[in-house]
């Protein structure tokens, strides 16, 4: 009896552990993970297939702008850092250091959304729109999808700051900055895969 | 009642477990990953010929495997989580690669 307490206080304490041993959680975020891989590839290759179909509008080559897009993507390669940072200060149990890490992230995240939205307003006055030619529709749902998974995080990490502060967060909270810290993680490989092969292999 | 000690034990150790890199071997990482992105983009301003686009994978592909095995922690988890996160990622690039076989997307571009 006195067993079964303590393993369900454990398991309150930091979230279910599953027959293997591992926290039910993080296996269910990378499963999650694995499958936003079939979402972010069908959209990929949906955009090889159409980048070429341009019956109207500017061409790929012509509207993009690599040294813009390379700051961007350094922008979001660096809150990777500072993301894996808070989550080894929130595993050092520094609380200081890992609000702030979580912060900067998060602002990494929103300069990267901002850049998002400057280059499609560019790309828009330039003469693509969603429905321009099938190379500006998958662009747009491809890159528009990624812009709202970062936007998504950065809700994430602002909430979790704030749910931090008034000491809110259930469970182990280690474990919560790791999970989100996978979900952002993974937004930033995704962008590494569609900076290459959406920005840098020419049509 | 052993056992519950044992649990307890167990619980302890896991939460003082901090497996990954320390914060100055991370910076490391990204400053590598910082280095790569620089090298990714020189092909947009130098000519590489016939290595253009080998050059464009090998660093995609060495980027993505350094975020996930050490930011992601996977070099370090569990390998269950490693099979569960490759296994979607392969079926994805099989799935696709397949779709876009379908539209003889290979045979155009080759």
């Amino acid at each position: 009896m006195a067993e079964t307490a303590i393993s369900h206080a454990h398991d309150a304490g930091h979230g279910a552990h599953s027959s293997t041993g591992l926290s039910n959680n993080k296996l269910g975020m990378w499963m999650f993970l694995g499958s936003e891989c079939l979402l972010f590839g069908g959209l990929i290759s949906t955009y090889m297939l159409y980048k070429g179909r341009v019956n109207s509008g500017p061409q790929p080559n012509n509207i993009f702008d690599i040294p813009f897009t390379s700051v961007s993507s350094f922008v979001l390669l660096m809150s990777s850092l500072t993301m894996v940072l808070a989550v080894s200060s929130a595993q050092r149990k520094d609380e200081r250091n890992m609000n702030l890490w979580l912060i900067v992230t998060a602002l990494l995240g929103a300069t990267f959304v901002g850049g998002q939205v400057y280059e499609f307003t560019s790309f828009y006055r330039e003469g693509l729109g969603f429905t321009t030619s099938l190379f500006g529709s998958s662009f747009y749902t491809l890159t528009g999808f990624h812009g709202v998974h970062v936007s998504v995080g950065i809700i994430m990490l602002m909430a979790l700051v704030g749910m931090n502060r008034n000491n809110r967060i259930p469970g182990d909270r280690a474990e919560v900055v790791e999970l989100i810290g996978l979900y952002w993680h993974f937004v930033d490989i995704v962008w590494i895969v569609i900076f290459t092969l959406v920005y840098l292999i020419p049509s | 009642m052993s056992t519950a000690t044992e649990h307890i034990e167990h619980t302890e150790g896991h939460e003082a477990e901090h497996h990954g890199l320390s914060d100055k071997q991370y910076i490391y990482v990204a400053l590598i990953l910082a280095a790569l992105t620089a090298i990714e983009v020189s092909t947009y301003y130098v000519d590489f010929g016939p290595f253009f686009m080998p050059t464009l994978f090998i660093l995609m592909t060495v980027k993505f495997v350094t975020v996930v095995s050490y930011f992601m922690h996977l070099k370090f988890d569990n390998k269950l989580f490693t099979y569960l996160f490759y296994s979607g990622l392969l079926l994805a690039i099989a799935v696709y690669c397949g779709f876009l076989a379908t539209f003889k997307f290979f045979l155009q571009k080759g």
